[in-house]
């Protein structure tokens, strides 16, 4: 027969027992919540960790998007017109910088599904650690190195001609929604990771929807240069809307008719789109992650 | 009892992995939970853990459901598993303060206990070194060390020295043993018997998700029926006439082995008769035999009495007991 079962009270605090102290109840909504920073913090100083620690994690971060801004600006830029004041490095930066946002994801997909696979997850989860602060801790530390990763680029793009001509107001806004727009694609790939589950199975074919995403776009190129069937999808699937956005906000209002959108709609959508994106995919990433 | 479990199901689609299981475990002692691949072992670990809600039955650790009260079993639980659970690009260190930190522990003692562990498991020299650069050994202690950070009052260890070379596995045998000596629950689950006799106070052993055995490994070892005759056939093919020499001598059919020519014989507690006796009867259908010896039951012994196949090895039918010609595997026990 079973002993009858422990009492548990509802503490706020540790309960200290001599040295090694044991809470035997459930604690306090407030300490949840904030155990649950704490324990997110924790895990993000993890992933960060790791990420100054690996040289192939800061090629693929950093230094992959300035070669994409080198090819685009010196290779490829010469061939290519855009009606944009400075030139097509002023059009390029913003779009690139969106371009990083979507790869910034990868990191998300591929480091989750490893933590699945070596275990890292099962330890976690029999500790009493907040459940949502494993997930959270990655995208907090995924946001983090994009916005570190768009500022080198922006040094970057002032190294090779490109200039703000929106005002500052409009430079740091760009750099937020550049990052805030990441944070959502990252979203999708940890739903990605963590359904998948096998680290090698997400870097072949986890990520493909990020190209077609990346480059039908307006990114590197304007989309009036493309055949006509790709240019409705091109013209409004979120990269190209997002990255509207980014160049009005560099560039300033001037542009809006080179772009094609006015800034009021183009942020909108780009919205609507992130949030929309995080709404949905950050419970369905959490519930994975439970099940997981 | 630390630990209490009764009728634990558990099914995975079609596939039942637990089928109403039932066992106890006393504070400060050590069960070893024993079985092949795929026997259940992992998935009543996983339950016990909280990792998995059970589909039926009951399990307490320290009095707690871990159905209903899964954050506070984690609280005073520990987990070091098969797969080890170390951020290899973090130091050993900064993975134990990590841990601690997750136990919420606070940073000051996080940082107090990573030490003190770091120096108990002899990786003090090693804490500043990132953990990918560890042997496997010393990764297997860090793991150990990070499920202890927390003093927990049950320790869970999912086939410790697995994949481990066998001088390290004789030093986490040591380390667990030190463990247990400071009191605390341990539930081991391993497919080496051995391991299961050398640390374990109670054994329950699991096959096709049901316990089909429990006990001290000594009240196991005294199931099998006492003392084991056994020798080795020189000429494969003669395996079939000894084990019919030897047939009507022991507990049983006697046992053999195609694939080395070794052969067991149960004999209960006639041991040194049932010896002299196997000897003239093999002399006798002039069968030749070498390293005939007399030896106390090993849990190996009872493992295959019990179940029909050898501890690690997928049992599927091919097991042969003196009475067919099918060529038995034998498993890395």
């Amino acid at each position: 027969m079973a002993a009858p079962e422990a009492v548990v009270p509802t503490v706020g605090g540790p309960e200290r027992r001599g040295e090694p102290y044991v809470l035997t109840g459930e604690p306090r909504a407030w300490l949840k919540a904030l155990w649950a920073v704490g324990d997110t913090l924790v895990i993000t100083k993890r992933n960060l960790l790791a990420w100054t620690r690996v040289p192939a994690y800061i090629v693929f971060t950093v230094v992959q998007p300035v070669m994409f801004t080198l090819l685009f600006r010196y290779v490829f830029g010469g061939a290519i017109h855009v009606p944009v004041p400075g030139g097509y490095v002023n059009f390029l930066i913003p779009g690139v910088i969106g371009q990083t946002a979507g790869f910034a994801s990868f990191s998300t997909a591929i480091g989750l599904a490893r933590d699945l696979q070596t275990g890292g997850v099962d330890r976690i989860k029999s500790m009493p650690t907040a459940r949502s602060a494993f997930l959270a801790g990655r995208l907090v530390a995924d946001t983090l190195r994009l916005f570190v990763t768009i500022v080198v680029m922006v040094g970057v793009g002032y190294g090779v001609g490109f200039r703000f001509s929106g005002g500052a107001g409009g430079a740091i806004g760009m750099v937020l929604l550049a990052t805030l727009f990441g944070l959502a694609v990252c979203s999708v790939s940890a739903l990605i990771g963590l359904a998948v589950k096998d680290e090698e199975s997400v870097q072949a074919f986890g990520l493909i929807w990020v190209f077609p995403l990346t480059f039908v776009s307006a990114a590197f190129v304007p989309i009036a240069s493309m055949p006509s069937w790709l240019q409705g999808f091109a013209r409004h699937q979120p990269f190209t809307v997002v990255i509207n956005a980014l160049r009005i906000l560099a560039l300033g209002n001037k542009v809006e008719v080179a772009v094609g959108q006015s800034l009021g709609s183009a942020l909108w959508q780009s919205f609507a789109w992130a949030l929309g994106a995080l709404i949905v995919f950050v419970p369905l990433a959490t519930r994975a992650y439970k099940k997981a | 009892m630390i630990i209490e479990v009764e009728g634990l199901r558990k099914s995975f689609g079609t596939v039942e992995a637990l089928r109403g299981v039932d066992f106890s475990v006393d504070e400060g002692k050590v069960l070893g939970l024993l079985g092949p691949n795929g026997a259940g072992k992992t998935t009543a670990v996983r339950i016990l853990t909280t990792l998995l809600p059970p589909d039926g039955g009951r399990a307490t650790v320290a009095g707690l459901d871990v159905a209903r009260h899964p954050g506070a079993v984690r609280r005073v639980i520990g987990l070091a598993g098969q797969a080890t659970a170390i951020s290899p690009h973090l130091t050993g260190f900064e993975n134990l303060e990590m841990a601690g930190r997750l136990y919420h522990l606070g940073k000051q003692l996080a940082r107090r206990r990573a030490d003190e562990l770091l120096a108990r498991f002899d990786l003090s020299d090693a804490a500043g070194r990132q953990a990918r650069t560890y042997s496997g050994g010393m990764l297997r202690r860090l793991d150990l060390a990070a499920s202890l950070i927390g003093l927990p009052r049950v320790l869970f260890l999912d086939e410790p020295t697995t994949g481990l070379d066998p001088r390290s596995r004789v030093g986490m045998w040591a380390i667990i043993r030190e463990l247990v000596a400071g009191g605390t629950t341990l539930l081991l689950t391993t497919q080496y018997l051995d391991e299961a006799d050398e640390l374990a106070h109670d054994i329950v052993v699991i096959d096709h998700g049901q316990v089909i055995a429990s006990g001290t490994p000594e009240q196991l070892k005294d199931r099998v029926g006492g003392d084991v005759v056994e020798f080795s056939v020189n000429d494969r093919s003669k395996l079939a006439s000894a084990l019919e020499a030897v047939s009507s001598l022991g507990e049983g059919e006697p046992f053999g082995d195609a694939e080395s020519g070794r052969v067991q014989v149960h004999a209960g507690g006639r041991g040194s008769a049932v010896l002299v006796e196997a000897v003239r009867s093999l002399d006798a259908a002039g069968v030749a035999v070498t390293g005939m010896a007399l030896r106390r039951p090993s849990l190996d012994d009872v493992f295959m009495s019990l179940t029909g196949h050898a501890a690690a090895e997928v049992p599927a039918g091919d097991g042969w007991r003196g009475d067919g010609s099918r060529k038995r595997k034998r498993g890395a026990v």
